[in-house]
């Protein structure tokens, strides 16, 4: 998977950091980075891989968590089965959602997901299983496998950073794919990718249904960590932030939408108290972003190491 | 009592009122979207927050200053747009090479700022505004305020006289012209990039006005823009944006059959515009009036 050695040291490094990080973090904290993390680069394979920005995918992170919820507390499954069941409704729903998308183009697509989140938004308002406003709680945190105990936040982190590592490692893979490399082709010439042969709408919806089972199964695991699936996963605000984190770590690199997470996450429960400021921050950013670092975080650590070989160079 | 399909006369009219009173909210607004759009290809995201910003400074307008809705109905607009102006020269303006959905993303980010600030001075309940024209008609099967009559009136007014001065006018020449090919007009010495920001004013101005109307019916609320303009979206994903008319019937259009669905469907009322653009994608994906570019 890793080419060079130096890449794979570092990726030794960032895994070693992950296993020791709740010694030191707050593990719950540490979840909620590596859900988001999870949507985002979910998110990301959509629009930075495929080019398609979608501002509905609160509806596979949220459907999926509701359905996690449902389907372990009220049905009593076991609760892996509970996450595969809410990654796959979100992928059934990435099947029909993403059909009618890729009818049409460009912005129009991006309005289209919009809406067809709000319309699920407003079915979960109403339905009668959703508990309202006070949400689907409390998901119990049944042992997985019927022998590893998540009940203790610090097991169930090991476990959540296992799910993490395996739906990024698929992302990767398909990222690094020839199917990967056709997405990128009809990002960058959409005509020209037709001209070729390949089935665009084929590749594109193939991209949406996995991005956003993908992002299904965040959306479960969040169920399960703070046992809870409310209407703020399904809410507009909930799409919005994933495409901030994507921004933050810039969109388009593969690690970038960790950084961005982690940068959200972090700064959310930094201004946990100050309430509506926070939605305040977040505009600014996006403000402040789309001015001066389209690339993100990733962008400017790229533009750093090509100014300071460029500096060593001319010495 | 009359009796249509089951539901008694009146409470089908009053619910078609409604329907058109919503319309006229939809069609105003997406003809602001569409008009936006034209010029400078970006989807105006704060669309919803410039119609809330409307409201609230008619309601700043009648309780801190004293002046009241007549006032509002023209100087609200003015100052909306304005701000409008400058958020185009200093923001947007270098967005326009940049690929599109940055201009989508930025004015994202400027309603969610706007949102936020609103709640947290005014928090999410709303603040009343007085209904300028009292009293109303009785027709015999129902009473019709006077209010709304004016709405669906001022609201055709708006829509007709936009419709006009793009269409019918020298300076709509100039604008349509600009839209298909801006480096052309350019070289006919006609000040585009000013023609640009003269429409995103024109534009958000637009949607103030409609924040101004809404505000005698409506609660003035930090929310009442996100709410309205996720389903103005879908109207013109219905609608298309190419089409200045197309805006305005479908506006209207979904507005009364979201009010006839409250009264036959209730459980679709609020689901049922998606559900109508999922059909149109089917359909015709191009949308009711417009054409793929």
């Amino acid at each position: 998977m890793f080419a060079n050695p130096r890449k794979i040291l570092i990726g030794l490094a960032l895994l070693a950091i992950a296993l020791a990080a709740p010694a030191f973090v707050y593990p719950v904290l540490l979840m909620k980075v590596l859900c988001f993390a999870l949507f985002a680069s979910a998110f990301n394979l959509l629009l930075g891989f495929a080019g398609i920005l979608s501002f509905g995918h609160a509806m596979f992170f949220g459907s999926a968590a509701y359905v996690s919820a449902q389907t372990i507390k009220v049905l009593g499954w076991p609760t892996e089965l509970g996450i595969l069941a809410g990654g796959a409704i979100a992928a059934v729903l990435g099947l029909v959602v993403g059909a009618l998308c890729i009818r049409r183009k460009g912005i129009y697509m991006t309005m289209i997901t919009l809406a067809f989140a709000q319309m699920l938004f407003f079915v979960f308002m109403s339905a009668p299983f959703t508990g309202g406003e006070n949400g689907l709680q409390p998901v119990p945190r049944r042992a997985i496998l019927g022998m590893i105990d998540i009940s203790n936040d610090r097991v169930l982190y090991y476990v959540v950073l296992a799910i993490f590592l395996a739906g990024f490692g698929l992302i990767y893979r398909v990222i690094h794919s020839p199917f990967g490399q056709v997405l990128k082709a009809i990002r960058d010439n959409e005509p020209r990718a037709i001209s070729l042969g390949y089935d665009v709408d084929r590749f594109k919806l193939i991209a949406f249904v996995l991005s956003a089972g993908l992002s299904g199964i965040a959306g479960a695991t969040k169920a399960v960590i703070f046992q809870l699936a409310s209407l703020t996963d399904v809410h507009w605000g909930m799409s919005g932030e994933v495409i901030l984190m994507t921004l933050v770590g810039g969109i388009g690199s593969i690690f970038g939408p960790l950084l961005g997470a982690a940068f959200i996450v972090g700064m959310q429960n930094q201004l946990a108290g100050l309430g509506e400021w926070v939605l305040v921050v977040q505009g600014l950013i996006f403000m402040t972003l789309v001015m001066v670092l389209r690339a993100g975080i990733m962008g400017l650590m790229s533009d750093l190491s090509r100014w300071v070989s460029k500096l060593r160079a001319s010495r | 009592m009359d009796v249509i399909f089951g539901v008694p006369l009146p409470l089908l009219l009053g619910q078609l009122v409604l329907g058109l009173i919503n319309g006229a909210t939809y069609a105003i607004l997406s003809l602001g979207l569409a008009v936006i759009f034209g010029m400078l290809k970006v989807i105006n995201f704060a669309h919803g927050a410039q119609y809330m910003l409307g409201a609230f400074v008619a309601w700043m307008m009648a309780s801190w200053l004293g002046l009241g809705f007549w006032y509002a109905l023209v100087l609200a607009p003015l100052v909306v747009g304005a701000g409008g102006i400058v958020l185009e020269r200093v923001f947007l303006r270098h967005l326009y090479d940049k690929d599109h959905l940055f201009g989508l993303l930025f004015t994202f980010g400027f309603a969610l700022v706007a949102e936020g600030v609103f709640r947290y001075y005014f928090g999410s309940t709303g603040q009343i505004y007085t209904n300028p024209i009292p009293g109303g008609v009785r027709l015999g099967f129902m009473f019709l305020p006077h209010y709304r009559i004016f709405i669906v009136v001022m609201a055709l007014v708006i829509c007709f006289g936009t419709w006009f001065v793009i269409e019918r006018t020298k300076l709509g020449a100039y604008l349509r012209a600009a839209t298909e090919d801006p480096v052309l007009v350019r070289a006919f010495g006609i000040n585009v990039p000013l023609l640009i920001t003269l429409t995103y004013g024109f534009g958000v101005a637009l949607a103030a006005l409609a924040g101004v109307i809404a505000a005698p019916v409506q609660n003035v609320s930090p929310l009442m823009g996100s709410h309205v303009i996720i389903t103005v979206f879908a109207v013109v994903v219905i609608g298309g944006l190419n089409s200045i008319m197309g805006a305005i019937v479908t506006g209207f259009a979904l507005g009364v059959i979201e009010g006839l669905a409250k009264v036959f469907i209730p459980e679709m009322s609020n689901t049922v515009v998606f559900v109508i653009m999922a059909i149109v994608l089917l359909l015709r994906p191009a949308g009711l009036f417009g054409q793929e570019q």
